[in-house]
């Protein structure tokens, strides 16, 4: 696997001076509150990173459009821009940005070590107070520049949001090119930004409903490529894949526990109901967790790993209910007027995102995990499936428009005020958000 | 404009558009009934997958979100049953599929449902058992592809696919 070495900078002109307190945390002029659900987005300026190549503004490109798509953040056309950065370890002259009301300035530097390995260095300033936020270096692989680039926006989002970032991550999903009635489905996976598409099947079989393991380097999926369609293990780096379990009947609906020591899935019993059971990865053994003449799908732990929440038609219509891990203590906790499916549970365990279907169309919602405070985000002809970015503020789903012809994923953060369009290069659906990458 | 007159003068060019156009028509329907299949009735040798296609009908329909069998899908299920007793070597298989409006997951879970009550059907009227086995498709594989209920009341279905004669 690939390492980033990150080391903390500080400022060069200034550093000789400086005690220890100007690494801690300064407090910052410039903040975003990101509950705040009319925010305006803060004003950045990111300079292109001094490099003797086009590195430079290609890895300060993907830093300004991951700030840009989180809603969050307003980059400044560099146009606008008045001092030329010329040596990024001096202070700016912070006058020339506040005039073009930049609140935060981002500069950098990328240069080739001798063996080879790019080193990014950047810094973020606040134009306002007049001091450095945040000052890193990394070196990674020329090949890595992406992941570079994100790893820097995710700790330009973390210094100015207080929350962690979600730009250095992955979404694997499902390909779809070809007609409906004999769509060819493939396993694929790219960056949260739609950068870096590759596959990981080859499409002479369905696949569905992809997953991450918390490890990141395996993915949970349903295939029909046995005959039966049943759930797999894909290890991402090496391709290889093992069937989970082996039931008579159709196995699916997977998905990690957090520690990733097992998998929870339906299982189709003979009598045509679908019950849920966990796989230790392990023992191979197999707990059953419900047992009743109804439609039990769509599991997914709190993150930690205490409670599950699925989906059961038990009550008449799909609705979703919580249990204890062991199966204990199942109850109902969406009420509202309509059907609800794909429970997922937030990653920092407050809330849990849903598919529901009401008055004819679907809606991407989130609801606390007592079922109530709901609150819809998105309504559409045909959309479900949400996924969480590992910060829990914002969702991944798939939507097709009427007379589309398939669907395309998009995200939405939590106000439901931002969404946008998740670039793919065909159809595409079952995105799932991996954890961050180390 | 000068371009696509001379291009339509092309025979070929033009089989090639008139095909699309039949093939365009012809995935918003599905092929039930023999005239769709452009077959008289009793066209087929007796016995034959054909046969069954054509004169019993090999899908039943459901209603929205139901695993129930219409009284209209009784019947076919009894021509079904009456069929299959009568030509004993097949093994089959039941497909169960939903229509797009639903979940995947939740679909899937559909589909199998609606297989299984398929089954038990044909298993009620005769049928062994160990000849019959289920798949769902979910919504993966719709018939009729359009945006509205005529697509998606044929896309609710169960088909009775034969897998050629036991042993073979």
């Amino acid at each position: 696997m690939m390492k980033f070495l990150k080391t903390i900078l500080l400022i060069g002109a200034m550093a000789a001076g400086m005690s220890a307190a100007v690494t801690l945390p300064a407090r910052a002029l410039v903040e975003i509150d990101v509950n705040k659900g009319n925010i305006e987005p803060l004003p950045i300026a990111i300079t292109d990173f001094l490099s003797g190549d086009t590195m430079g503004a290609q890895i300060a490109g993907v830093v300004a459009a991951d700030l840009m798509r989180s809603g969050l953040f307003a980059p400044i056309d560099k146009g606008a821009f008045i001092e030329k950065i010329s040596n990024p370890d001096v202070a700016p002259r912070f006058e020339d940005w506040k005039v073009i009301n930049a609140q935060a300035l981002v500069t950098g530097r990328v240069t080739q070590e001798a063996d080879g390995r790019l080193r990014a260095e950047f810094r973020l300033w606040d134009t306002f107070a007049g001091q450095q936020l945040a000052g890193e270096q990394f070196f990674a692989s020329k090949q890595n520049w992406r992941r570079v680039a994100h790893i820097i926006a995710d700790a330009i989002y973390e210094r100015l949001t207080g929350e962690k970032g979600y730009f250095d991550t992955r979404i694997v999903f499902v390909d779809e090119s070809g007609g409906k009635t004999k769509r060819k489905k493939r396993l694929a996976i790219m960056d949260q930004d739609g950068a870096e598409q590759r596959y990981l099947s080859d499409g002479s079989s369905i696949v569905l409903t992809p997953r991450f393991s918390p490890s990141r380097q395996e993915i949970t999926y349903m295939s029909y490529e046995s005959g039966q369609p049943q759930v797999y293990l894909l290890q991402i780096e090496t391709g290889q894949r093992e069937l989970v379990g082996n039931f008579p009947g159709m196995t699916f609906a997977p998905r990690f526990s957090p520690d990733g020591q097992r998998v929870i899935m339906s299982l189709l019993r003979d009598d045509g109901n679908s019950n849920i059971f966990a796989m230790d990865l392990r023992s191979r053994t197999t707990t059953r967790l419900t047992n009743s003449n109804s439609i039990d799908t769509s599991p997914s732990y709190s993150p930690d790993g205490s409670q599950v929440v699925f989906t059961s038609d038990r009550g008449g219509r799909a609705q979703i209910y919580v249990m204890g891990a062991d199966g204990s203590a199942q109850n109902r906790i969406s009420f509202g007027d309509g059907t609800y499916s794909t429970p997922v549970w937030s990653p920092r365990g407050d809330l849990i995102a849903f598919t529901k279907q009401s008055g004819g169309e679907f809606q991407i919602g989130v609801m606390k995990t007592d079922g109530s405070g709901e609150r819809i985000l998105s309504t559409g002809f045909a959309q479900e499936g949400p996924t969480w970015a590992p910060n829990g503020r914002v969702l991944m789903f798939f939507r097709e428009a009427a007379g589309s012809g398939g669907p395309r994923l998009y995200s939405i953060d939590l106000t439901g005020r931002n969404e946008q369009a998740i670039p793919t290069a065909n159809f595409a659906s079952d995105p799932a958000w991996s954890p961050l990458l180390e | 404009m000068r371009r696509i007159a001379k291009l339509t003068t092309n025979p070929l060019v033009i089989a090639l558009v008139a095909g699309l156009a039949i093939t365009g028509c012809a995935s918003k329907k599905t092929p039930n009934s023999a005239a769709d299949l452009g077959l008289g009735a009793g066209a087929a040798t007796p016995g034959s997958a054909q046969d069954f296609t054509v004169n019993v009908g090999d899908r039943i329909f459901f209603d929205t979100d139901s695993t129930s069998i219409r009284a209209d899908a009784q019947a076919t299920l009894s021509k079904q049953a009456q069929w299959l007793n009568q030509y004993g070597n097949y093994r089959i298989t039941i497909e169960g599929h939903a229509d797009e409006r639903g979940t995947r997951e939740y679909n899937l879970a559909l589909g199998a449902r609606r297989a299984a009550a398929t089954r038990d059907f044909l298993v009620s009227r005769g049928v062994a058992g160990s000849r019959l086995k289920t798949i769902s498709y979910g919504k993966e594989r719709p018939v009729a592809v359009c945006d509205d209920i005529s697509c998606w009341s044929q896309n609710r279905r169960a088909v009775t696919v034969l897998n050629g004669a036991a042993g073979s």
